[in-house]
């Protein structure tokens, strides 16, 4: 009676088994990978507030140089990049979003951290600028053709000139605000 | 003779004279995705966050797209390329056509 009841027990467990699998992959690992991605994109923002206000001194403005009263010493195009993905559970998310419609808050702030966090690289590149001038911006998805297979990832790409004011070369100057 | 090339996304250079013109220059390339950096995006891809291969692969391959523009450049005679843009596209599944375009000019 007893012994019957033990193997009744195994096999309900070893039926549980690909329930148990599919549990796994479908509910642990995504919500695993939320957790992580949450961790992440808190510390992301942490480092990108801290570098934003250590370069806030140089402008990044999307307009042509139009101040002729400025020397300039020299001008070079500088550009950087990030692609950013989103994790599993964050794309379940936005999955189901998609079927109601509304705002998906998870491709918001992925996309937001990935162009500040390129600025902030591109700025980085040229230390010694004063100014960068003539921002473009740019976005494209890469992979991710076929359904569900392959990698969704979203490139970010952002370029512009990094000018030197020639009369900085005699010691920094104040930054112009305007 | 000067081999290096001034590159801008502007439409002159500050404080440089353009004495002549020599209409559009570009270069592309196209790139497919890499095996090993492949598996290892797909990995990140789970996880989120920055896929640092592609980052990689992108910059580098543009850095490709802007050197076959400049060598056109230079082979014209010019010494600068101003207004640059650059532009993404996704040609077939898994890969991407980078391509770079400006205006080939001579400064003073």
């Amino acid at each position: 009676m007893i012994a019957s009841t033990e193997s009744g027990g195994l096999e309900a467990l070893l039926a549980l088994i690909p329930f148990l699998l599919f549990a796994f992959f479908a509910v642990v690992l995504p919500v695993i990978c939320g957790i992580i991605g949450t961790i992440t994109e808190k510390r992301h923002y942490e480092s990108i507030h801290a570098r934003e206000k250590a370069t806030a001194h140089v402008p990044v403005v999307p307009t042509p140089l139009s101040d002729d009263s400025v020397r300039i010493a020299s001008a070079h195009m500088v550009s950087a990049s990030m692609v950013v993905a989103p994790d599993s559970f964050r794309r379940f998310l936005a999955n189901v979003r998609n079927f109601f419609g509304g705002r998906l808050r998870s491709y918001e702030s992925l996309l937001d951290r990935a162009r500040r966090e390129a600025i902030l690289r591109m700025k980085e590149q040229v230390p010694g600028a004063n100014a960068i001038v003539n921002l473009r911006m740019e976005t494209s998805r890469i992979g991710g053709m076929q359904k569900k297979k392959g990698i969704i990832a979203i490139e970010v790409l952002v370029y512009g000139t990094a000018l030197t004011y020639a009369s900085a070369e005699a010691g920094p100057t104040p930054p112009p605000v305007s | 003779m000067i081999t290096d090339c001034i590159l801008t996304n502007l439409e002159s250079v500050p404080g440089r004279q353009t004495i002549e013109h020599y209409g559009l220059v570009s270069g592309s390339t196209v790139r497919a995705k890499h095996v090993g950096r492949d598996i290892a995006a797909g990995l990140k891809n789970i996880v989120g966050g920055e896929l640092k291969g592609y980052t990689e692969l992108l910059i580098e391959a543009r850095g490709e797209a802007v050197d076959r523009m400049k060598q056109q450049a230079l082979a014209m005679g010019a010494n600068a390329v101003v207004n640059i843009r650059f532009s993404t596209s996704s040609v077939t599944p898994g890969a991407s056509e980078l391509y770079a375009y400006g205006t080939a000019v001579k400064i003073a």
